[in-house]
């Protein structure tokens, strides 16, 4: 089963709990172990600063126990000397808090840098199929509210929980240090404390990992609706949409409730034990005094502690719910990180120095899902230099033919070689440069029209991304732009038709200039003039390449070298066009049909 | 996306659509802006100032105990071992006891009371957000990136939401309980008293100089984590690119950097903040420093008792927290009031594509469609885009649109269901602007298929009614419609998904062909039996045969429904009765297709997939027989206007005729 398989449950199974668990706390060891050095550094800092802090009530109790007699006897030097001790002690507090703050943050962010720059690469790394099956809206929600999520517990919680529990635990000793009578008290409430703990614990996470899913949910539907917000609002869905919104959103809320609610009912628990143990210290303290055992200032320090060792727990309570939230978040994005990619990078990679661009399927079967081939059995070669123009039906497997080229997928049986390379074996940044798909939705980025087609050849020229324009006859409209090669494809006028995004990603496949070039109906938006321009540079273009290409439309098939017919995932007919159109077989009928439809 | 050209997060933060806030209201206080969030609270408004006054009450209660302590001390602890007073011990130990219940009460009251509201509010405040944003014109969408309208909904509001659950509460119980603590010091001994409040002085100082540092820096970590989300989203949906091209590593060098320029803006703020923690930790410990050095020289003097000097030594323990406290609600607010800000940014954007306050009916609609001088500019653009369009789509007929790839036709097929307005002139519909009438009444009786067909995660059933009309969703109505329609875009396919039509198809249709997107997108337009039926190039990626099989569904299932279909081919272009040509933003030219064929150059330009030769050869070879595939009468040019219009192609704007 795959890592992700299990996130959207609530209630895990022990084992996919202990899974869970395990891997995101692999992650979160992987993420801390390179910051060694400066969280020891953040861990001494805090350490210095607690100790500050906790000086404070047994300097009081040292002063009126031992400096106000003596300041009685007229010596002023012990009152005056815990007086400066104490100043003193603040200003290192202060000072060593404020950079343990710091400190705590760089780690922080270091370590949510390296989370989300892990968390990006893998989706980036991750095959076509598994962004499919996994959906866009939650692979967002992974890397923007789980992160978020987080974020918000190294940003606020962490710092405070640390230094909390350290004052806690110093507290502790300082009472044990004064008094171990009355400490003795603070060591019996830790045991309700602990147990009530406990019991949060183990409900706030079933509760959290609640919110998380519902919160992707919720992320998913948003960015569905603002993404499809033109057929949201010609279809007239707003009102349904609202309603499905809203539900999630309900589900949301409660989700949030039921967590909130179970921490309000965690913090009081905790004032309360707090507030008794301070009357039952009141009471043993007092005792003792009356005793004659301590003196009225080592009650005082014994209650200022016991008030200040409860003091951090409501801190506790704001970490727990950050921390819960975090975890559950962690436990996804762990899940996210460790599923295995289906088109795996090769374990010794084959490099491909100078591709020539010769195909060969060799027993190639294809099966989305198993038992239902989408190709069955197919031989082939194609030789280095031949432009091949796969024909056939929607649905016909063409374009499942271009993914395997292009290593989108991997085969199901079979091997699928370039220039007698396995493309499994083959190293993918070198299988990239060789082969370059260039497909319908010709997506853009935000950007502008020259960073666009840079995405051919990073390293190109301002020369070589006009002259690719020229090539594919993109020139013209973007020079129009108000901005030209510089407009901001988001921003004024720089709106850009279905047929000139297409030719921008033309221009973006001539610029990287591979030596096996997949066009997947690449042109199916251009207007007849633009579909000449690009049919005249593709002239150049694929003069001394591979190329495959699929086009509905049979002018572009016409400069093909061979065309392959496929029907139901079989190439049924293999030829030139010319051979093809003498005889009568599916290809003849298809051109007449076209030739009828040109006029 | 590509690194090599950082932007800036300026010139990336989207624009505050025109009259989006006020100048004035930019340089609001704090105070006055968060004020905005009152309609959205009001409902809760009862539950949360109780709240607030349970929160008060558990203050008062942990401030009491410390009186208690002090009468314990110079009572029956102060009268010493030999009168050994167990019971006055007792007795104030219970009291102790009895305000620690007291205050445990009112926390977990507080908790309850308020928690609830808090989640109340934050939906609330999130549907009114994606109600508006699906009332917004598309205009809107295509100038706000997802990723900024997804931080606003999540991120700034779950904000919001904890500063209404805890921020605002506790500020306020803060405030109040550092006022009492500090009057309740000033009654125990008033030298000592004011010595802690010296310390307030430069607690205050700082906590100004804060927040002015700090909202600028916050505002800037919100918009770059909204520009970070862009950048998610981008590399998410355009992962066939980045795929395709290998550009993973460069994306990742994009993401890296404005990862890490999030990082820097982050600890930016986290030095702002320590500063301000660290002299919250040590301002109120010097001035205990300094309190007790006078207050064991007070009590020396015989001025004080040891039991006054413990309760102030107790308060002071009780008032900690609300100071270290402080720092943290300050920046919490700051935070609130910056994602309030961004939140309101998008509420506070005027729709620009309305419903009419006196909406004219739609009734009988026979579906004539007139364009009459329209212009079209984009919000930001210099120039328009169609500059006075005319065009008469006769009732019942269709009409193709035939231009240059950029030329404007697709925005001007998106005027028609309103999703952009006219910026000049009119669009008609049975005489009536199409502004006059609801916008859910218009698009009820106009229907769009998009070149880009956009899918939703539904089943394909789902998506294929997603118009249609009530009643025609479920049960035997919509297994015909849906039936029909899928027969019509000859989207047969789908029997063999793996649920046949009740299959989920991936977000957006991802897991299908192009070509099965624009059937099911097809469907989808024709399901909604429409009147006025508008069409963007929609066969583009269809093959020949299919195509054609579709057209001859079309043909006769379009008979009597209005359509304007975008066509970039020649073999869409002959669904058409007649054909109207979008030149420089204007109609050049009515005609049917062989009439612009024979006497239209630029037509024959842009139609034609033959090489001018070929072209000339052909015209001979074709135009005695006429019309090539006979499907219907529409090509003999019978139609009175149409004839009309084809006389005149030779004069540039033919509508006039056509008229």
């Amino acid at each position: 089963m795959s890592a992700t398989a299990t996130e959207d449950h609530v209630d895990l199974d022990r084992a996919q709990h202990l899974e869970a668990r395990g891997r995101s706390r692999a992650l979160l060891g992987s993420l801390l172990r390179p910051h060694k050095a400066r969280l020891t550094l953040g861990a001494a800092l805090v350490i210095v600063s607690t100790a500050g802090q906790v000086a404070g009530p047994a300097l009081v109790a040292i002063a009126i126990d031992r400096a106000l007699p003596a300041l009685v006897d007229g010596d002023r030097t012990p009152i005056l000397t815990i007086g400066t001790l104490y100043v003193l002690l603040a200003i290192v507090a202060g000072v060593t808090y404020a950079a343990y703050v710091r400190t705590a943050a760089r780690i922080s962010q270091a370590v949510l840098l390296d989370l989300r720059r892990r968390v990006f690469a893998q989706t980036q790394r991750l095959s076509l199929e598994f962004h499919e099956r996994y959906t866009s809206g939650r692979v967002i929600s992974r890397q923007t509210s789980d992160l978020e999520a987080l974020r918000e517990l190294l940003d606020s919680g962490l710092t405070g929980i640390v230094s909390g529990v350290l004052l806690m635990l110093f507290t502790g000793i300082s009472l044990f240090a004064l008094d171990w009578q009355t400490g003795l008290v603070l060591f019996v409430a830790v045991v309700p404390a602990a147990m009530l703990t406990r019991w949060y614990q183990k409900r706030s996470a079933r509760y959290y990992r609640g919110t998380r899913t519902t919160s992707a949910r919720l992320i998913v539907s948003f960015v569905e609706t603002m993404t499809g917000m033109r057929a949201v609002q010609a279809f007239r869905r707003e009102k349904a949409n609202e309603k499905a919104y809203g539900d999630l959103a309900e589900e949301y809320r409660q989700a949030n409730t039921r967590a909130f609610l179970l921490n309000g009912t965690f913090d009081p628990g905790l004032v309360l034990i707090g507030n008794v143990t301070l009357t039952v210290a009141l009471l043993v303290g007092g005792l003792r005094v009356l005793d004659g055992s301590v003196e009225v200032g080592v009650l005082l320090a014994a209650l200022l502690y016991t008030k200040r060792f409860f003091g951090p727990v409501h801190q506790l309570g704001v970490f727990y719910n950050a921390f819960q939230s975090a975890s559950a978040a962690l436990e996804k994005i762990s899940g996210l990180l460790a599923e295995e990619t289906t088109v795996a990078p090769p374990a010794h990679p084959v490099p491909l120095p100078s591709p020539r661009g010769e195909l060969r399927f060799d027993g190639v079967e294809f099966a989305y899902v198993p038992g239902r081939p989408v190709l069955p059995r197919t031989d082939l070669t194609i030789p280095a230099g031949q432009t091949v123009a796969l024909v056939g039906a929607t649905g016909a497997g063409k374009s499942t033919l271009a993914k395997l080229v292009t290593r989108f997928y991997d085969v199901s049986t079979g091997r699928l070689t370039i220039d007698g390379v396995d493309v499994r074996e083959a190293d993918p940044t070198d299988l990239r440069r060789a082969v370059v798909m260039v497909t319908q939705e010709a997506y853009l980025f935000s950007g502008t029209v020259r960073e666009n087609i840079l995405i051919g050849r990073p390293d190109a020229s301002f020369e070589d991304v006009e002259a690719a324009a020229r090539a594919v006859g993109a020139h013209e409209f973007v020079t129009a732009m108000p901005d030209g090669y510089d407009t901001d494809v988001n921003k004024r006028g720089g709106r850009v038709s279905a047929g000139q995004r297409q030719l921008l990603s033309f221009a973006r496949a001539f610029l990287a200039d591979p030596a096996v070039l997949v066009l997947d109906e690449a042109t199916s938006s251009l207007d007849i003039p633009g579909e000449r321009l690009v049919q005249h540079g593709l002239r150049t273009l694929l003069a001394d390449r591979t190329a495959i290409i699929i086009a509905h439309r049979l002018s572009t098939v016409a400069d093909a070298d061979r065309v392959l017919v496929m029907e139901h995932g079989r190439v049924v007919e293999d030829g030139t066009p010319a051979e093809l159109i003498a005889g009568d077989g599916h290809y003849a009928s298809l051109h007449r049909a076209w030739r009828d439809s040109l006029v | 996306m590509p690194p090599d050209h950082p932007r800036t997060t300026a010139a990336h933060t989207p624009p505050p659509a025109s009259g989006a806030i006020p100048a004035q209201e930019r340089d609001a206080s704090t105070i006055s802006t968060l004020r905005r969030l009152l309609p959205f609270v009001r409902p809760a408004r009862t539950r949360i100032l109780l709240g607030a006054t349970s929160a008060l009450l558990a203050s008062l209660c942990a401030l009491a105990i410390p009186r208690v302590l002090e009468t314990i001390v110079d009572g029956p602890l102060a009268r010493g071992v030999a009168n050994h007073d167990t019971r006055g011990l007792l007795v104030g130990a219970l009291v102790v006891l009895a305000f620690g219940l007291l205050e445990t009460a009112f926390i977990a009251a507080r908790r309850r009371l308020i928690l609830a509201p808090s989640t109340e509010v934050e939906k609330s405040m999130r549907m009114r957000l994606f109600t508006h944003l699906q009332d917004l014109e598309v205009g809107f969408h295509d100038r706000w990136s997802g990723g900024q309208l997804l931080s606003r909904s999540m991120s700034d509001l779950g904000l919001l939401r904890r500063w209404i659950a805890f921020g605002v509460v506790m500020l306020v119980v803060d405030a109040v309980t550092l006022t009492v603590g500090t009057v309740l010091l000033l009654t125990t001994n008033v030298w000592l008293g004011l010595v802690y409040l010296c310390g307030a002085i430069p607690v205050t100082v700082l906590a100004f100089r804060f927040s002015r540092r700090f909202r600028s820096v916050a505002r800037l970590s919100q918009d770059q984590a909204g520009d970070l989300a862009t950048t998610v989203e981008e590399s998410v949906h355009g992962i066939r690119v980045l795929k395709a091209f290998g550009r993973g590593r460069d994306a990742m060098a994009g993401f890296t950097q404005r990862a890490t320029t999030l990082r820097e803006t982050e600890i930016r703020k986290a030095r702002i903040l320590s500063t301000l923690q660290g002299s919250f930790t040590a301002i109120p410990d010097v001035t205990l420093g300094v309190a007790l050095v006078l207050g064991v020289w007070l009590v020396a003097q015989g001025e004080l008792g040891v039991g006054a000097l413990a309760a102030f030594f107790a308060t002071t323990a009780v008032l900690a927290a609300p100071v270290i406290d402080l720092g943290m609600l300050l920046s919490m607010t700051l935070n609130a009031r910056t994602a309030l800000e961004r939140y309101l940014e998008v509420l506070d954007t005027p729709v620009a594509v309305t419903d009419p306050e006196h909406p004219v009916p739609l009734t009988d609609v026979r579906g004539e469609l007139e364009l009459r001088g329209v212009r079209f500019r984009f919000g930001d653009a210099d120039t328009d885009v169609l500059d006075g369009v005319d065009l008469v789509v006769p009732a019942g007929r269709r009409t193709a649109l035939v231009g240059l790839t950029g030329s404007g036709k697709s925005t001007l097929a998106m005027l028609v269901p309103r999703l952009y307005d006219v910026t000049g002139g009119q669009v008609l519909l049975d005489g009536v602007d199409v502004r006059d009438v609801t916008r859910a009444d218009l698009r009820t009786v106009v229907s769009v298929a998009f070149e880009d067909s956009t899918l939703f995660s539904a089943t394909v059933r789902e998506n294929v009614l997603l118009g249609a009309p009530a009643g025609a969703h479920d049960g035997p109505a919509g297994d015909a419609a849906l039936a029909q329609a899928l027969d019509v875009a000859q989207a047969g396919f789908v029997h063999d998904l793996p649920d046949g039509v009740e299959t989920t198809i991936g977000e957006e249709g991802l897991s299908l062909s192009g070509g099965q997107r624009q059937r099911l997108a097809l469907a989808r337009a024709i399901a909604a039996r429409p009147r006025v039926l508008v069409l963007d190039d929609p066969l583009s990626a269809l093959d020949v045969e299919t195509e054609a099989a579709i057209q001859a569904r079309l043909d006769t299932e379009l008979a009597g429904i209005t359509t304007l279909v975008v066509a970039h081919r020649p073999s869409t272009v002959a669904l058409a009765d007649q054909v109207a040509v979008l030149e420089d933003g204007r109609i050049t030219a009515v005609g049917t297709h062989s009439e612009l064929l024979a006497t239209h150059a630029s037509y024959r330009h842009l139609i034609s997939t033959l090489d001018a030769e070929q072209q000339d050869d052909d015209a001979r070879h074709t135009e005695p027989a006429g019309v090539v595939r006979g499907t219907g009468p529409e090509r003999h040019g019978d139609d009175d206007g149409t004839a009309a219009a084809a006389s005149d192609t030779s004069t540039s704007t033919t509508s006039e005729g056509a008229r």
